[in-house]
């Protein structure tokens, strides 16, 4: 029986300890452009790694996005 | 996406080279960068002595490390602020400066601004008209202050700073939509020492985005001060790098390609011969540095504000307490 209240997959963003959730299975670049960044702004590392943006978001992981630009 | 050099998963994509690398090449790559940069706008020659002023952030540290990997004669100068403002700040930046230095035998001198001149950034800040208005002009006057004389005083040939690409044009942008042409003229990788008690000051980043900067930062495992300091929100730099980012989405290259066509432009004439920008310099009364007025320069008369503590130790010779 399909349930109807089946959420899709999803990818969580973390961002200066804020945590977004975004749908699994779009590229990285895509997530933190809906996420509201801009993706020239913020490095993405996964497991302490840092990642490329073009990867497909897989359900359940968590990708931390680090600040890169500062005013001073 | 696979590293251009080995087929490794890449770690870094940067669109406007078209070179995505990974950790190992991308960490031997940022060295061979600078190093053309150096060369290439005649920074520094390679048995010269020079300071890094370094802030505790991932540009003036990664620049630090990079200096001193490719084998340059570099020492650290830390410029104390005092500033607090509940997260401790810079008593933070200073202790990830003098691990960073502790860590790799590296020579860091520290001057605390309130341990010297008897008040804090932000206090001075609060007193005086010009800090009022923008405390980070009077940040930016100390600061420019303290590590030109260092420099001179002490002998080394350049001061570098750790001003990365995105730094460069977004000033260039700033001072572009007022075409402040005495600004916008003496913009440039070298700030060559023309003038008496002026120390030459280089920008081997100048090339390199604040994106890979910090992925060196990260890469490296270099600890930096992540949080901004909390006087630089709302700033005009966060903003125009802001409008740059947007268009770098659309066109890859953008931010290189104004910053570097400038430079271009200023080498072909885009000035007119002759214009400095530059007022006549004098030498200030009191501490002997270049001003643009004749008397007591900028930042002595900041100092001569009634409302700050007296002159008890604004200048002690070799001034590098550590207070």
């Amino acid at each position: 029986m399909l349930r109807m209240d089946a959420q899709p997959p999803k990818t969580t963003l973390i961002h200066r300890g804020k945590r977004i959730d975004v749908r699994s299975g779009s590229t990285l670049r895509d997530a933190i452009r809906k996420a509201g960044f801009s993706p020239e702004a913020v490095l993405a590392a996964k497991d302490g790694e840092l990642i490329t943006d073009d990867r497909i978001l897989l359900p359940g992981e968590e990708i931390h996005l680090v600040a890169v630009i500062s005013g001073g | 996406m696979r590293c251009r050099t080995c087929g490794a998963p890449a770690a870094i994509n940067m669109r406007q080279h078209k070179l995505a690398l990974c950790r190992a090449h991308f960490v031997d790559w940022i060295p061979e960068q600078t190093e053309r940069a150096i060369d290439h706008y005649r920074m520094l020659a390679r048995d010269e002595k020079l300071l890094v002023a370094v802030s505790g952030g991932k540009d003036s540290l990664t620049l630090w490390d990079v200096l001193h990997r490719l084998g340059y004669a570099a020492d650290g100068v830390y410029i104390d602020l005092g500033i607090d403002e509940g997260i401790g700040y810079s008593a933070k930046s200073r202790a990830l400066c003098e691990s960073f230095a502790a860590a790799r035998g590296l020579a860091l001198q520290v001057v605390s601004v309130p341990g010297v001149y008897g008040a804090s950034i932000p206090d001075v800040a609060k007193k005086t008209l010009r800090g009022r208005r923008k405390p980070c002009s009077v940040c930016g006057l100390v600061k420019r202050h303290i590590m030109n004389r260092i420099c001179r005083e002490q002998g080394y040939a350049a001061l570098a700073t750790g001003h990365n690409l995105d730094d460069e044009a977004a000033v260039l942008l700033h001072n572009a939509m007022t075409w402040a042409g005495g600004y916008l003229v003496r913009q440039a990788p070298v700030l060559a020492a023309t003038r008496p008690g002026l120390a030459r000051k280089i920008k081997p980043f100048c090339r390199i985005y604040e994106r890979e900067t910090a992925a060196y930062a990260l890469m490296q495992k270099i600890e930096y001060i992540y949080e901004e300091c909390p006087y630089a929100t709302g700033s005009s730099t966060l903003y125009y790098k802001d409008v740059l980012n947007r268009m770098e989405e659309d066109r890859p290259g953008a931010k290189l390609q104004f910053y570097l066509a400038f430079l271009q432009a200023k080498d072909q004439g885009l000035f007119a011969p002759g214009f400095s920008g530059e007022a006549e310099l004098h030498e200030c009364l009191q501490c002997g540095q270049p001003t643009s007025a004749p008397g007591k320069c900028a930042f002595c008369r900041l100092w001569d504000n009634p409302s700050l503590p007296p002159p008890i130790a604004r200048r002690q010779p070799g001034e590098g307490d550590g207070g």
